[in-house]
């Protein structure tokens, strides 16, 4: 079993903190097939937030194919995620330093890099324009 | 979709002052409702009318499809926790569960004693001597045991230390997550309601000013900052909740359905605060609450 934490400070939706907090505990091998996540009347007495929040949260995983519910027994594990692959991750941290040095050689400083990096993000997933 | 509470132009005089005026609203069931708004912005009326201890002067309310306070299958529907927690001073923790029973007919007395078993009180202690959040977990105990449908709690953190208010918003989400109880609670402190509440009606000066699904209502509102520039210069679909300028620079809040485009934008997603302080601060004169765009999937 694994508790949920808030960061209220994030800004980050309360559902959403929630579901990335399963596909971290799924990368790091916390949680297995199999294991139960809290119920929803478990982490709202925790944390006071809204039941309905819990069960969004729990929605998304299940179309994502990580959980099911089973009814009268809860919420369970049944798919994984990969491990991050470090092969990957050096590849594009070398292509991103690539990237910042042109930025920075055509005049860019930090805060405008950030603010490409924001926007790029949001165009990406937030209106689904890949 | 049922609606646990549908007005339509209600409102209510206090002798040539309004306290509530054309409120056209359907708060649909199964939510936790936050009602915000300034002190005297109408909350303690718009709730008081909701549970029948005040009759509208103008337009109607229906709750749970019948009218408040009208026989007691009406009344054994909702449950209702007045402002400051009220309890009976003089009257021990126990008298009060006894109290009741007696007068509710469904009354669930082994939720009620659980609920007290968890509080840690001696239910030989009179109320007038318990905390303020141990009074407050008392009156709650006393609204749920009823096992109303639709659970009304005005102000019920506003005196509470954090701590107290804490527990207090956990006994009531667990509530919600056992029993399905619709609730509506009113604050006006943001911070109390953004975690358990998934929709909000914002009330000022007697007039609602915006409702919705709050999940809606974040997605749909942004803050844009950039070069100086006339609000009448924004797409039409753009509508400004809050505006300010300096010789160079303009921030608009602005509520849309539709992504923002134009690239000179730094946009910024709001907070429930951001959000919620934006209209309190820039009331609309007119009666008319600005409802969220139609046609959203759910």
């Amino acid at each position: 079993m694994i508790e949920f934490q808030l960061d209220t400070a994030s800004g980050v939706a309360t559902y959403l903190q929630l579901v990335q907090q399963v596909h971290q505990a799924l990368q790091l091998g916390i949680l297995e097939p199999g294991d139960q996540l809290p119920t929803a009347q478990q982490v709202v007495a925790k944390l006071a937030i809204n039941p309905n929040t819990v069960l969004k949260a729990y929605r998304d995983l299940e179309r994502e194919g990580l959980v099911r519910p089973r009814p009268g027994q809860g919420t369970f594990i049944v798919g994984t995620l990969p491990r991050s692959d470090p092969a990957a991750q050096e590849r594009f941290l070398s292509s991103m330093t690539t990237w910042l040095r042109s930025a920075r050689a055509a005049g860019l400083g930090p805060d405008d890099i950030e603010a490409i990096y924001r926007t790029a993000v949001r165009n990406l997933f937030t209106e689904g324009v890949a | 979709m049922t609606a646990v509470i549908e007005t339509s132009g209600l409102g209510k005089r206090y002798g040539r002052k309004w306290g509530l005026r054309d409120c056209t609203e359907t708060i649909p069931e199964g939510r936790v409702v936050g009602l915000v708004g300034p002190n005297g912005a109408g909350k303690t009326t718009l709730l008081h009318l909701a549970v029948g201890l005040l009759a509208p002067s103008a337009g109607s309310i229906t709750v749970l499809g019948g009218h408040p306070g009208d026989g007691p299958a009406q009344l054994a529907k909702v449950g209702f926790v007045a402002q400051d927690t009220p309890t009976y001073a003089g009257l021990s923790v126990a008298k009060h569960l006894r109290m009741g029973a007696y007068l509710n007919k469904n009354w669930d007395r082994q939720l009620a004693e659980s609920r007290i078993d968890q509080l840690d009180v001696d239910p030989r202690q009179k109320a007038g001597s318990l905390s303020g959040g141990q009074r407050a977990q008392l009156a709650l105990t006393l609204a749920v045991a009823r096992r109303p449908e639709l659970l009304i709690l005005d102000e019920p953190v506003a005196s509470l230390d954090p701590l107290a208010r804490r527990e207090f918003l956990q006994s009531l989400m667990e509530i919600v997550a056992k029993d399905g109880v619709s609730v509506v609670l009113s604050s006006h402190l943001v911070a109390d309601l953004e975690r358990v509440c998934d929709y909000l009606v914002i009330l000022i000066a007697s007039h609602v000013q915006l409702s919705g699904e709050v999940s809606e209502l974040l997605a749909s509102h942004w803050r844009l900052s950039g070069p100086r520039r006339d609000p009448a210069s924004l797409p039409s679909d753009q509508e400004v909740v809050e505006e300010s300028h300096t010789d160079k620079q303009s921030t608009f809040l602005v509520r849309t359905e539709k992504p923002i485009l134009d690239p000179g934008w730094n946009v910024k997603p709001v907070t429930l605060d951001d959000l919620v302080l934006a209209y309190l601060s820039n009331p609309r004169r007119t009666g008319r609450a600005r409802k969220p765009g139609l046609g959203v999937v759910r």
